[in-house]
């Protein structure tokens, strides 16, 4: 993570003077962004470089659902199945899904292409039934739609 | 229209976000008047006296929250915004960031003013990805333009903002657990007293608002607290987003005035129910609050009294409608795993018994429910109330309770025939 150092002296800047805590979640963030997950390494040289404990950034890492500490799939695909996306489809999109790619929720293909995860509510219930593709909302979907799109993901 | 729009009185364009747009709609000339005539006292006063209650769930009054914070008390104050937006159903907040994020800021330095803040922060959730990057594009903008940084406007008055991003964690769209995320740690919260007005951030003083309460503060002072209190119906003053979603044939964010008659809502601006179906039952305001029947909400309008009086809440403002012919078993299911996922596992009775809940919905739902779930569930559901730091465990057995109230016939039904009295799904299928 070393090389991002001068990023994170940037982000420092824009809080006030003793938040070095709250800059765990950035800058872990932004770890995960580069490496594609977050490595032992990592956290010694954080914890060090922000002066928190190693365990504070053990216990984000566990703590929240976006952060990993393992490499996944190129596309991550994010399937919501909370009652509004339930009640319009997502659980026939899923189980179709599950389908074409031969992998269960929490798994990945063997050409390390795709990793799929359900998730709870991620506030498209209105454009339900919805999934993230890595960063971006997928709404609306459809099988067609799925398709079309799981078709342009190399 | 469901009557007035205070928020969403604008056409959504590509542009509409923009701070030229929003400056051309006359924004920020509440922050020019209330840097140029009003004492922060006053500002207080004016939103006290507009009775805004909060939009994030609980409804508690705006200005008194802010009332506890003594203006030169010698530490620093902090104001953040909530912007976690997770409670299932709820997707308004994301409506404002998206499409009009600089009401927010403006409403924000206008409470920083008021409340002695020198940073103020948006807590946003860590999913969110074009609210986000809005929000962000937003703050750059207003920084560009003096209205953060020091002396804004040419006053004495400095302020700066950052934008958080949470990590996936429904837990911190509670105050105290937001504040233990915004700290850098898990999303734990904490016992009150202290209030977080008391000790907040950093156990300094801190004000943690909803981004739709916060998003009237602009309109308030523009138009003074008695032309707020013009809209909507005495006790439940101004308008709410409400965003709905569900069996509806156009489910997204409404700005509805308060007091507006429900099933005109729904059948009007909603396009009533997928396939034309009956309603079978209504979750008002987040699956937190409880269910109502479609008779219960015939005659209803759209007002706190009127929910809290019909035993339920307006909440959060996620309404999802159901329609007749849906497994409420399956559906309370789906719930139950909800919160069970999401309990940060700080307290005993919410840890387990969100556990329990779902492990006794999961039997049922299997064809091995016995007889005596239901009074399980409803033992599991009281045994949480009260007994935990954060609302998670009590809501879990509201929306429990909620659902074994009106539909414990399904229940029953379910357990004695191993099978859906429906067809077990959760879709309105159009063809049927």
């Amino acid at each position: 993570m070393k090389h991002l150092i001068p990023e994170f002296e940037k982000l420092r800047e824009r809080f006030p003077a003793g938040f070095e805590s709250s800059l765990v979640l950035p800058c872990v963030r932004r770890i995960q962004e580069d490496r594609g997950y977050v490595a032992d390494e990592d956290i010694e040289q954080l914890a060090a470089y922000l002066g928190v404990p190693q365990i504070q950034i053990e216990e984000v890492l566990s703590f929240y659902t976006m952060f990993r500490r393992k490499p996944i799939g190129r596309w991550h695909l994010q399937f919501c199945r909370n009652i509004s996306c339930s009640m319009n489809g997502a659980e026939r999109i899923l189980a179709h899904v599950e389908h074409r790619l031969g992998i269960r929720p929490g798994e990945t293909t063997p050409d390390g292409r795709y990793t799929l995860s359900v998730v709870e509510c991620l506030g498209s219930c209105g454009t339900a039934p919805m999934m993230m593709v890595n960063e971006g909302y997928h709404e609306n979907l459809t099988h067609a739609r799925v398709d079309e799109l799981l078709e342009g993901l190399k | 229209m469901p009557g007035r729009q205070l928020i969403m009185s604008f056409p959504v364009t590509a542009t509409s976000h923009s701070l030229a747009e929003y400056r051309a709609r006359g924004g920020y000339a509440s922050l020019e008047k209330t840097l140029g005539t009003l004492q922060p006292a006053d500002v207080v006063k004016e939103v006290t006296a507009a009775g805004l209650q909060g939009r994030g769930g609980a409804a508690f009054s705006v200005g008194r929250k802010w009332q506890v914070v003594t203006y030169d008390d010698g530490q620093p104050h902090y104001l953040i915004a909530n912007a976690d937006e997770g409670e299932p159903g709820t997707f308004k907040d994301r409506w404002i960031l998206e499409n009009n994020p600089h009401v927010l800021l403006e409403s924000m330095l206008i409470a920083s003013y008021a409340l002695n803040v020198r940073n103020c922060f948006v807590y946003i959730r860590g999913e969110f990805d074009l609210p986000y990057r809005r929000l962000a594009g937003a703050v750059e903008e207003a920084y560009a333009a003096h209205l953060f940084g020091e002396r804004i406007l040419g006053s004495g008055f400095c302020c700066d903002i950052v934008v958080y991003r949470g990590a996936g964690a429904y837990v911190a769209g509670e105050a105290s657990g937001l504040i233990s995320s915004l700290e850098g740690k898990k999303s734990y919260p904490r016992n009150r007293p202290p209030r977080l007005t008391v000790k907040g951030l950093y156990q300094r003083p801190t004000v943690v608002n909803n981004v739709e309460s916060l998003s009237n503060i602009a309109w308030i002072i523009a138009n003074g607290a008695t032309a707020y209190k013009a809209v909507g119906t005495p006790k439940s003053p101004g308008t709410r987003l409400f965003s709905v979603s569900g069996h509806v044939n156009k489910p997204g964010v409404y700005e509805v005035e308060l007091g507006y008659p429900w099933m005109k809502f729904l059948d009007e601006d909603c396009g009533g129910i997928q396939g034309g179906r009956a309603i079978k039952c209504v979750v008002p305001g987040g699956v937190s609050s409880k269910v109502l029947t479609g008779a219960d909400i015939a005659e209803l309008t759209l007002s706190h009294e009127a929910l809290w009086d019909a035993g339920s809440t307006l909440g959060s403002g996620g309404m999802i409608v159901i329609a007749e012919g849906t497994c409420m078993v399956r559906l309370l299911q789906v719930l139950m795993r909800f919160y069970h996922h999401e309990s940060c596992g700080q307290c005993t009775p919410c840890r387990h018994g969100t556990g329990w809940l779902h492990r006794i919905m999961d039997r049922i739902v299997a064809g091995e429910g016995r007889p005596e779930d239901i009074e399980r569930l409803y033992y599991i559901s009281k045994f949480n109330d009260g007994t935990t730091i954060c609302g998670l465990g009590d809501a879990a057995g509201y929306a429990c309770s909620g659902i074994l109230d009106k539909f414990r016939d399904e229940f029953e039904y379910y357990i004695e025939h191993k099978r859906s009295r429906y067809d077990g799904n959760l879709e309105c299928l159009r063809s049927s």
